[in-house]
């Protein structure tokens, strides 16, 4: 228990993540083009229009433009922080000795995992009271904003853990920022594509049935999930679409904790690999 | 206590280290002697749990590297040969990490740091970052690093190489006070004469195979029946060359004319190398000295790791 509770490597990572100039200049950075985008948008909501207040469906629209600036954000951010975590150890020739410590294999990777994750929340979570401004106009429901965060923080440890999984197989940074961009890019690219291809087939057929396939790839398809999640007709639109009348993000949820489950599992075997069953 | 049984390690054909069987008693300090690629540091990998064996097996301290890696972690010190130190890290911060990886209590850590930091002569440097350290420091926070859990064994793989003249006696010193203190060491270096200084034990690795094995002293004995002799002569030198040559027991005939000496490695008895040099003096060969070399440990290395080639 204590050592679910306490993690050296996460300690660590925490110091020297926040030691980092580059990293208050990137929260800094963060903060204000969030600010920029929000108050930009009140003002010419306002000012330039003339109308001197800002209606609950600008308010919602903002919301929307938001979730998604962030949704952005996280998918090119994790990556960065977290397709580095064990190559860079390695190449700097750190990975060696931290091995040597009694601390086990999964304590060190999830260590990484929680120190990458923790700044990135540390990011969602200093754009809050911005992105908590949608409230003082109305048309946002504060369990909205929940649900939007959690789904946020799945995703994030579901693109963090494919990331350590990445640096922990290979042997450079490089190819593991590359193999996990190129993950992301599947989960949010190319699963659209295979949607898009799955209605297609569905449309020329004879007879219209129930597309399985289409609802898959949607489902797990991040910003698809956002659009059902910030808007009811989102939902709506994908049970109308593939006919299958089931909720998409028990398929999302299932479908990234699985994610997780996996990479973790290969990242921790795969963390000692010259010791065989040696842990 | 360290126990190898028939440790090998194979890259496909290759056998980076072949059926090594080895037992360090504790308290011993243990040199590793080798060329590079020898096999060293995949014995040293294998003992810090590092590296799987492709067959065999060692205990330390009872615990098996190959079934009980966890506790066998905790019984050792590991110093790698190349290692990076974190960026923005201090010192105290960097030994209070590892001391923290070992899971000793913050409290007990706190009391620990300066001590080891004096221990390595470091304590000026508690608060300076890590990155910022010489080498030679570098190298010292390493090793107080590899004690911070107060193992029984050591293992430093070159702990001295890339040091300074300076930075060398202060390792050594170090190791010495650590030798006091009843820690068993197992230690490799190119540095031949600084092992046989510090060093109760020596083995001699080549091939991935132990090709000796022993104290200096008897490692010195097993060349005893091969002496290398060394001949100063007057005037013309083709005479006793063409004597020695016909010599029982004579082999690797040398002939430096600059200086007028004639050297050669002699594997007869005293008595027959007696006779050897009566002999030669009943010849009217023109003989200023006829001298015995002293064989060093470098030359005791080169022999050995010269048979082993040739095999």
């Amino acid at each position: 228990m204590r050592e679910l509770l306490y993690n050296p490597v996460l300690i660590k990572e925490l110091k020297l993540r926040f030691r980092s100039v580059k990293s208050s200049l990137g929260l800094t950075f963060y903060l204000l083009a969030m600010s920029i985008f929000v108050f930009g948008m009140i003002f010419l909501a306002t000012n330039m229009t003339g109308s001197g207040f800002f209606r609950p469906d600008e308010s919602y629209f903002m919301f929307i433009v938001l979730t998604y600036i962030q949704l952005a954000l996280i998918l090119f951010i994790t990556p960065g922080l977290t397709a580095g975590t064990i190559s860079t150890e390695r190449e700097k020739q750190t990975l060696t000795i931290l091995l040597t410590t009694s601390q086990r294999s999964w304590q060190i990777i999830i260590g990484k995992l929680a120190a990458s994750i923790a700044f990135l929340l540390l990011m969602l979570v200093s754009g809050l009271p911005i992105y908590s401004l949608v409230f003082l106009f109305g048309g946002v429901s504060p369990g909205q904003l929940a649900v939007i965060f959690l789904f946020f923080l799945l995703t994030v440890v579901a693109i963090g853990s494919l990331g350590i999984m990445y640096s922990t197989v290979t042997k450079k940074t490089i190819v593991s920022m590359i193999a996990t961009y190129g993950s992301m890019l599947f989960l949010t690219g190319v699963t659209a594509f295979f949607f898009v291809l799955a209605i297609q087939s569905g449309f020329t057929s004879a007879v219209q049935s129930p597309s399985l396939f289409a609802h898959f790839w949607a489902s797990i398809n991040p910003p698809m999930m956002i659009f059902s999640f910030v808007s009811p007709e989102g939902s709506q639109f994908l049970t109308q679409i593939t006919q299958v009348n089931f909720p998409g993000w028990i398929i999302y949820v299932g479908f990234y904790l699985l994610i997780i489950f996996v990479s973790l599992l290969i990242a921790i075997k795969k963390l000692r690999v010259n010791m065989g069953k040696m842990r | 206590m360290i126990e190898i049984t028939g440790l090998t390690r194979k890259y496909g054909n290759f056998y980076a280290l072949n059926d090594l069987n080895l037992s360090i008693k504790e308290g011993v300090v243990f040199g590793f002697v080798g060329a590079n690629g020898a096999g060293k540091s995949t014995t040293f990998s294998i003992l810090a749990t590092l590296l799987q064996p492709t067959k065999g097996d060692a205990l330390i301290n009872g615990k098996s590297v190959r079934n009980e890696p966890h506790e066998v972690r905790k019984q050792i010190g590991y110093m790698p040969d190349f290692f990076g130190v974190y960026d923005q890290l201090k010192a105290d911060e960097y030994l209070d990490f590892y001391g923290a990886s070992y899971g000793i209590p913050a409290k007990e850590r706190e009391k620990l740091i300066p001590e080891l930091l004096e221990l390595v002569n470091l304590t000026h440097k508690r608060y300076e970052y890590v990155d910022l350290l010489s080498r030679g420091m570098k190298q010292r926070l390493c090793l107080a690093r590899a004690l911070i859990h107060n193992p029984s064994v050591l293992i430093l793989d070159e702990p001295a190489s890339g040091l300074d003249p300076r930075a060398r006696v202060e390792m050594r010193d170090i190791l010495k006070q650590l030798k006091s203190m009843g820690k068993t060491i197992l230690i490799s270096s190119h540095i031949l004469p600084e092992l046989a200084e510090m060093c109760d034990e020596i083995g001699v690795i080549d091939g991935g195979q132990l090709v000796a094995h022993g104290s200096v002293a008897e490692i010195h004995e097993q060349l005893q029946n091969e002496r290398p002799v060394s001949v100063h002569l007057l005037g013309d030198l083709t005479g006793f060359v063409s004597f020695i040559e016909e010599q029982p027991f004579v082999s690797n005939v040398t002939v430096d004319e600059r200086r007028s000496l004639v050297k050669f490695s002699y594997r007869g008895s005293d008595e027959e190398q007696m006779a050897l040099l009566k002999t030669a003096i009943l010849k009217d060969l023109p003989i200023i000295t006829f001298s015995q070399a002293e064989t060093d440990l470098e030359d005791v290395f080169m022999e050995i790791t010269k048979g082993v080639e040739m095999k």
